[in-house]
Formats: C-alpha cells, structure tokens, sequence
C-alpha cells in the first residue's frame, strides 16, 4: 500500500552545522535522515489508538499526516518522538530502531517534536524557550549555542527583536516561529509538527507553510506534518498518509491524493 | 515603640524558618502539584543527625554542614524510592505516600534517638542584642538565621534564573512534556528539586530547634505554619513562599505579643482556611490560570 520513499527532497542539506561549532551528535549529524514507521501498535490503556501504522518518509521529504479528528495522527507523533510506547512495531531514524526509547533519547538521536498549539511556555522569555532547545545538547563551547542562537535569531527576526521579553507577548505566528526555532535548536534530522497552523491567520499559516517547505528544501529535514487543514498540507507536501481509526487507509503522492475525489469527500473534507 | 520594634523583629526571624519550609513546599509543589507532607519530618529526621554530628564532633558547624548534606540525600532518597513509583497514579496515592513517610521519619526517629525532648545548640549567642541599652528582641543567632535564610533564598533564586541548570528546572517545573521532548530528564530534575528540599528543611529545622526543642514531632507545628506561608505566597512562587513566610511571621508574633500566645496556632489555621477560601491560588496570584 505504502508507495515507500519517494526522494523528491534534496539529497544533503550539508551548510548548516557550519555556524553551530561543529557537531556533537554521534555519527551523522546534519546529514538528511529517513523515517520510516512500520507496523506500529500504541495505544492508551485499553484503547489502540495506532493499529499497525506503517509511513516512509524519505530523507529530505514532506510528508503529511492527514485525517479526521482521532484517527490517530496526535498518537503517531507521540509514539514516535516516545511520548508513548511503542507496543509493536519499529520506528527506523536512517537504519536505526528508536521504538521503546524515551524522548530525551529520541530528540538526542535526532528526532524533534513540536507538540500541537501548547508549546510556549508563557512564563519564560523568548530567549529561556529557546534556550531550552539546546538542552539535548552535550556539553560544548558556550560560543557554539550562542552561534546557534544568533542563527535561528537571523532566520525568525521578530523573536531576535523581543528576545528578553516574556513569551506570552508574542502573536500567534510568533509563538509558532518560537516553537520551531526551538526545535530546530536541537538540531534534529527528522522535525515532527503537529497542526501548526491551527488558529492562525491566513496570512500567517501561508508564511507557516512556506517556512516548513524552506526547513526541508534548505536543512534537509525530514518532516512529518500533521495537519486539519488538507489542503494546504498537501500543497507542500511530498507525501500524503491519511488515517482513519488508527489505520493508514491511503498513502501515496500528495499531488495523487489532492485530487482523489473520492477520499478528499471521506476522509479529507474538501 | 520599643515593644513593636521588638514583635516585628523576632516576627521576621521566625517568619524566616516559615520561609524556609515554604519555599521548600514550593519547590516540589512546582514540579509535581505534589504537597510533601513529609517535609516537616525530613527536617526533624535531619536536625537529629545534626546534633549528633555536634555531639560527637564537638563541632557546631560539622554538624550544621552534614545536616544540610543530610537533607539533600535524604530528600533524593525519598522522592526515588518512595515517590517515584506514584508517578501517573492517582494524586491520592502519592499524597498518602508522603504522609506515610512522614509517620515513618517520626517512628525512625524514635526508635533511633528517643522520643525525649532534647534541647539544640545554637551557632551563635542567644542573648538579646541591644541598641544603647535598648533590647532588640532578637539576638546574634537570630540574626544568623536570618541571613542564612536570605542567603539560600538567593542563591536558589540566582541559580534558578541565570543558569542552564535553573532554566532545565524551571522548563520542567512549567512544562514537563516540552522539557521531555527537547531532552530534559524529567525525572532527574525532580530529584533535584526534592534533594533541595530537603536541604532547605534541614536549614530550617537546625535554625528553628534551639527554641523549640528537638523530639519526633517537634516539625509538625513548623511544618503547618511553612504550609501556610507557601499558601499565602500561592504554592507556585518562591518570591510569594518567602513574602507569606514574612507576613505569617510578623504576623503572629503581633497575636502573640499583644493579644495572647495561646492564639498564634489558632490565628494562623484560620489565617490557612481563610485564603485557601478566598485566595486558593494565593494572595499573589496573577490573573492567569494555571494550564491543565
């Protein structure tokens, strides 16, 4: 069923340990990832909430995670970043099993994790968030996180501007920048969004989505995107997975599914 | 004049300890929603090994240094083996946990050193300081306890707010899902957060023993006035934790000097039900709520 990698993505993404003071992650690090989820069982309690998920995401690739409210797009992420355990299965980072890890293992391999609409912590500044980023980090230089710091405050210039303020001041379109820029500080292979459009205006979810396309094309990242919003998922997507009940029921092209009728009624509501 | 001088004073020096056990309720309370009822007899446990280190070794500040040792280890100790497993329970089962810990500590220290009631050196003379012949109320130890008292304060809060350390205990105090997926063990800094503890209740429990006596309950009154003053500064807030602890203090030592000691325990358990009624989240509270 699963049409497996389809490598559209860039090859490398090879420029951007350059600023960060060298890696420090075993092996790889900066090098594009795959991700590939295979026959994975989770669940809460009693329920099964993934019955049997397999997706291939290719390194370099977006692939959109797509479904209706509980068909288990929240779980998978959870189960892969190791929020939850993994009752069967495996969760391959490049060639590597992570299933059965826990998340402060899983971010250090290489997977990060941007968890739906609760990610900023209001109490703290902008710059103690991001900060926060870094802490997967083994114990480096200082001048390697500020390097990395001033990086991400290049890219996102609003947060550079408000850095010493206190979170909960930022705008809805700044505190999604805050989360992924914090994500990106952990310098992952593999980047996990959940619904990071959700609540934003128009205008703002656009510069989102373009900002998710720019991560894959120029950072390599593999990206895993959860999304409500269809549409604009499969826009930039590579790949598209549609669940339903836990179960994957259709996984192929994105430009293949945004115009499959008959699913787009079903499951996709548009 | 002199008299209130005097009732402010002495409130500030035992609105300190309150502090003390305050501000060590806030730590776990930050961390876990948790409410250490054992905290009180870790501090007894731990002021108990300070005297002994004192007899032994002749040595006030021996015993004073391995006490504070004491609590860090002793706090650690018990959120591993004991609190640990309670994690994703029901918050009953831990609460239970705690008190049952406290009854242990209680019963251990009986057991080990006796249930009579022993008096605690202190570090410095207790004589009442005067200005020109004018008694202060308070003297050099209490100003001792004072100052150590602010000074721990101040380094917790210094290495709460500018270290990496402090902002890994802090993003896992605020958020402990965000902490976990950008690699901080959760786990670890819950330990931290209880050894700390403990330390600052074996602070305050060889701080507060020279005028109280030591014996296996002698925390428990310390214990429920420090829980007050957590209340009053709203449970969340270390700032709040040492303003109630003043204010509690203060407070008390007005009932007791002008009206009559007898009432300072009854003054403040119902000072403790009045807020808890009207002002849950603390005097102090701002107007956000807290996030499920």
């Amino acid at each position: 069923m699963s049409s497996g990698t389809n490598g559209s993505g860039p090859a490398v993404g090879s420029d951007r340990d350059g600023a960060a003071g060298g890696s420090d992650r075993d092996g790889a690090a900066g090098r594009s990832a795959s991700l590939a989820v295979d026959g994975l069982v989770a669940g809460y309690g009693e329920v099964i909430a993934l019955d049997g998920v397999t997706v291939m995401a290719g390194a370099g690739s977006i692939t959109a995670v797509l479904g209706a409210n509980g068909a288990g797009k929240t779980t998978l992420l959870r189960a892969v970043s190791g929020m939850i355990k993994a009752r069967r299965g495996r969760i391959l980072l490049a060639d590597h099993d992570v299933a059965g890890r826990s998340p402060e293992q899983i971010v250090r391999a290489g997977i990060a994790h941007v968890p739906e609409g609760q990610g900023v912590i209001p109490e703290l500044t902008v710059e103690e968030n991001l900060r926060i980023g870094m802490m997967s980090w083994r114990r480096g230089p200082r001048a390697g996180r500020v390097a990395a710091l001033e990086e991400e405050y290049a890219r996102f210039k609003p947060l550079a501007d408000r850095r010493r303020k206190p979170a909960s001041t930022l705008s809805g379109g700044e505190r999604q920048m805050l989360v992924i820029a914090r994500a990106l500080l952990a310098r992952p292979r593999v980047l996990l969004l959940d619904e990071p459009s959700l609540g934003l205006a128009p205008r703002v979810m656009a510069q989102v989505m373009d900002l998710i396309v720019q991560l894959s094309r120029e950072r390599g990242l593999t990206i895993l995107l959860v999304e409500q919003n269809a549409r604009s998922a499969l826009a930039i997507a590579d790949h598209g997975v549609v669940l339903n009940l836990g179960r994957v029921v259709a996984s192929a092209d994105a430009a293949i599914l945004a115009t499959d009728v008959a699913l787009r009624h079903h499951y996709l509501g548009f | 004049m002199v008299e209130f001088l005097q009732f402010t004073l002495s409130g500030i020096v035992f609105g300190m300890i309150y502090a003390a056990i305050a501000l060590s309720l806030v730590l776990i309370w930050r961390g876990t929603r948790l409410l250490n009822f054992a905290q009180g007899g870790m501090a007894m446990l731990t002021t108990y090994v300070a005297i002994e280190v004192i007899y032994k070794t002749h040595s006030y500040w021996a015993g004073f240094v391995i006490a504070l040792v004491a609590g860090l280890i002793l706090g650690a100790a018990s959120e591993l083996t004991v609190v640990r497993p309670t994690a994703g329970k029901p918050e009953l089962n831990s609460v239970i946990v705690t008190i049952g810990l406290l009854i242990f500590f209680e019963g251990l220290a009986g057991i080990l050193f006796g249930g009579q009631y022993r008096s605690f050196p202190a570090a410095f003379s207790v004589t009442g300081l005067r200005v020109s012949s004018t008694p202060l109320g308070v003297s050099r130890f209490d100003v001792f306890t004072v100052v150590a008292v602010l000074a721990t304060t101040l380094i917790l809060a210094v290495t709460f707010r500018y270290t990496t350390a402090g902002l890994r205990m802090r993003a896992a105090a605020f958020n402990a899902t965000v902490a976990r997926l950008s690699g901080i063990r959760v786990g670890r800094v819950l330990t931290v957060g209880w050894a700390l503890a403990g330390l600052l209740g074996a602070l305050a429990g060889v701080l507060v023993s020279p005028s109280t006596f030591l014996y296996p309950n002698s925390m428990d009154a310390i214990f429920v006035l420090g829980f007050t003053a957590a209340v009053i500064g709203g449970l969340d807030s270390p700032a709040g934790a040492v303003v109630g602890g003043l204010l509690l203090g203060v407070g008390l030592s007005y009932v007791g000097g002008y009206l009559n000691s007898d009432l300072t325990s009854l003054v403040a358990l119902g000072v403790l039900v009045i807020v808890l009624m009207i002002r849950p989240n603390g005097l102090f509270a701002g107007a956000r709520m807290r996030r499920v």
